[in-house]
């Protein structure tokens, strides 16, 4: 299966393009990623665009900020977030000369589970900042508007969550949270009623209401800043996972693995290691049916050079450019986008990409719920139903890093209708 | 007007605005989507747009993700898609009125199709089925840098457009860069019909006539008569209506009347109003 993935840099002293590697270069000064990235959106955001990135630069620099966000995020997030050593799914996976020692970042138990409220509190602290008392987002699975939605209430924002109709239906359960904690949300019915619908409503009510509102972007999409603003915010998903591992096994990790749709978990994991080229990153895509069957949300392994939301990046399209519509029993991996930062390292050759399809998620679910006693969300079960192709080629003694990026609880009702006759019995 | 230089009147767009300030007359713009509810309607109500005064004339190619739109172009788009419009059919739809329409049409589309086609290809083929010029929303000036050439290249104005929220150090680079004319966007949103125009509107046409010749088009939230007037009235050179008119064929389709009609009869009632 190593086969169709592309190749991975040997020597770690030259590998391809180690210039563009640097962080400084990721993006460059025009907001760009080699050709990906920059910003195709109307006229009227550029002023907002600007004002943003300016915000987030003095941010950076202003020890209040970071030292209220460091605060927040050990207090309130409940930060560090662990690094676990999965023994019995290591167990699973070794074979009688040995196998690769797995370890899960447990995103999953942050507060509101999932990775998404790094993000979500580092923005609405920018937003504060810039004056902004009225905030918009948009949502797929549910994990990014309800991470912003507590933020807002935290904060005394106003907050209103565009999500698809479709993806209202699936995650229910989110949507009654986002309620309690005071948000509007908007169903979007444009469209495919998912995730790219409801994030397009989104920037159009940022189009409208840009002079009073701040838009808090949920993945490392969308025109920059954004790509790099929600990674730095993620960031700390992996510059805590070097110092885990340096006090676990010390030294570097050798593979880390996490899922993509937009690709913020990643980005956030992978972002720290990027000039460490010992070091494998791969991102693992939601292949929906299959690819094959051309019902999958698969952006990097099929998609081609396109603009979608403000970036240019890969993208699922039709011979007309129309954008096609993503198929995954996970409503945030169902997006014909991903974010620039991803294709950018994947072109380079520097991180790897590969798809599972609902079937092998759903079962890697079940694995690591009856292995460790953990529910995943079904998107992160894209990352774990890789471990399947990926464990038998592993050296002995690899240590591999799992970004576990959400748990499971939003998804019981999706899994219960797949999965209902099997478990009906027990 | 002799003394105006050779470029600013060398384009179908600038040749029009140029005869247009003679005659003291504010250019009257329709947008329709091409295709909704199909492509013989379309090419009927652009004859019977020019018929009835228009000067220039805006054509919607259909896109998925029509981010700039609101909810009366976005459900146009839908409609033309589904009934299977593709920018082939457009481009040949309008290379069959070559001869029998005359004004000059500027094309409205996004980046993603543009670029799907591959910017050089796309340029020559509007080119040839007779387009003067391109307006694209979601391609802000910096992204609008390697397509003004290529678009010139084959005789296309790339036109820019300007939002209430543009700084004035930036509107007078976009002013600069645009070609044919400056879309002065009336109003921080999406397109759609708005009730009334908001008064900062008549700042900013002067601001922009401030910077230069090159003719103004207000567009974005025009709705009617008194809209186009006041417009008109703050010295635009020229009142670009969409939402409004879309809406006027989509309702009439609806009643099974003649969208191309009802068309003509909404434009004719905005061109007495602007030449009154």
């Amino acid at each position: 299966m190593t086969s169709t993935l592309p190749p991975i840099p040997q020597d770690s002293a030259a590998p391809p393009g180690a210039a563009a590697l640097e962080k400084e270069a990721r993006p460059n000064a025009l907001g760009r990623f080699g050709r990906y990235g920059g910003q195709y959106v109307p006229e009227t955001l550029m002023p907002a665009l600007a004002e943003l990135e300016a915000a987030a630069a003095e941010a950076w620099k202003d020890p209040a900020f970071t030292s209220r966000l460091d605060h927040l995020l050990k207090t309130y997030v409940g930060r560090p977030s662990p690094l676990y050593e999965a023994e019995r799914l290591s167990a699973h996976y070794r074979r009688p000369e040995g196998g690769p020692r797995i370890w899960l970042k447990r995103e999953d138990l942050n507060h509101t589970g999932a990775h998404k409220i790094n993000n979500a509190l580092g923005q609405a602290l920018l937003a504060l900042r810039m004056g902004k008392q009225r905030i918009i987002a948009e949502t797929g699975a549910g994990q990014h508007g309800v991470a912003t939605a507590t933020v807002c209430a935290r904060f005394g924002l106003e907050c209103v969550i565009y999500m698809g109709a479709e993806d209202m239906r699936r995650q229910a359960l989110n949507v009654f949270r986002m309620r309690l904690l005071g948000a509007t949300v908007q169903p979007v019915t444009a469209g495919t009623a998912t995730l790219k619908d409801a994030t397009s409503e989104a920037i159009r009510d940022w189009v409208t209401n840009v002079e009073t509102t701040h838009y808090i972007l949920g993945s490392v999409a969308g025109p920059h800043p954004y790509p790099m603003l929600v990674r730095d915010f993620h960031a700390v998903i992996g510059e805590e996972t070097k110092v885990q591992c340096q006090a676990a096994f010390n030294r570097l990790p050798d593979v880390l693995l996490a899922c993509v749709g937009g690709g913020s978990n990643a980005m956030g994991l992978f972002h720290p290691f990027v000039s460490d080229t010992s070091v494998r990153l791969i991102g693992v895509e939601a292949a929906g049916d299959g690819v094959a069957t051309g019902r999958h949300a698969a952006t990097i392994t099929e998609g081609r050079l396109g603009v979608l939301h403000g970036a240019m990046s890969l993208l699922l399209q039709d011979e007309q450019g129309q954008v096609q519509e993503a198929h995954s029993i996970s409503a945030g991996l169902d997006y014909p986008g991903v974010g620039p930062e991803h294709s950018y390292l994947q072109e380079l050759g520097r991180a790897e990409y590969a798809a599972v399809t609902d079937q092998e998620a759903l079962e890697a679910l079940q694995r690591l719920s009856l292995l460790e006693g953990i529910i995943p969300a079904l998107e992160t079960a894209h990352a774990f139903a890789w471990l399947e192709q990926l464990c038998p080629t592993l050296a002995p003694g690899t240590e591999l890093v799992i970004n576990l990026s959400g748990r499971g609880d939003k998804d019981v009702t999706t899994v219960a209708e797949r999965l209902g006759d099997q478990l009906a019995g027990g | 007007m002799s003394a105006a230089p050779a470029s600013l009147a060398s384009t179908p767009i600038q040749r029009r605005f140029a005869g247009l300030k003679e005659r003291g007359r504010c250019a009257l713009m329709p947008f329709l989507m091409a295709g909704d509810p199909d492509l013989a309607t379309t090419r009927a109500t652009l004859l019977a747009l020019e018929a009835e005064g228009s000067d220039l004339i805006e054509l919607g190619i259909p896109y998925s993700d029509p981010l700039a739109d609101g909810p009366v172009i976005q459900a146009a788009a839908s409609r033309s898609l589904a009934a299977g419009t593709t920018p082939t059919a457009v481009l040949e739809m309008l290379s069959g009125l070559r001869g029998e329409l005359t004004l000059p049409v500027v094309l409205f589309t996004y980046t993603n199709p543009l670029l799907n086609r591959g910017l050089e290809t796309f340029c020559r083929e509007a080119a040839a089925a007779g387009a003067a010029g391109l307006v694209v929303p979601d391609l802000p000036l910096e992204e609008a840098e390697r397509l003004s050439p290529i678009a010139a290249s084959h005789g296309l104005d790339l036109v820019l457009l300007v939002a209430p929220t543009t700084p004035a150090e930036r509107m007078a680079r976009i002013a600069e860069a645009s070609r044919g004319f400056t879309y002065l966007v009336s109003v921080t949103g999406v397109t759609g019909v708005r009730t009334i125009l908001e008064s900062r509107v008549g700042d900013l046409v002067q601001q922009l006539k401030g910077l230069g010749p090159r003719p103004v088009a207000v567009g974005f939230g025009i709705s009617g008569p008194d809209q186009a007037r006041q417009v008109r009235d703050w010295g635009a050179d020229g009142a670009i209506v969409g939402s409004a008119l879309v809406k006027v064929m989509a309702a009439a389709h609806q009643e099974g009347k003649d969208p191309a009609q009802a068309a003509a009869g909404f434009i004719a009632g905005l061109r007495r109003a602007l030449d009154a």
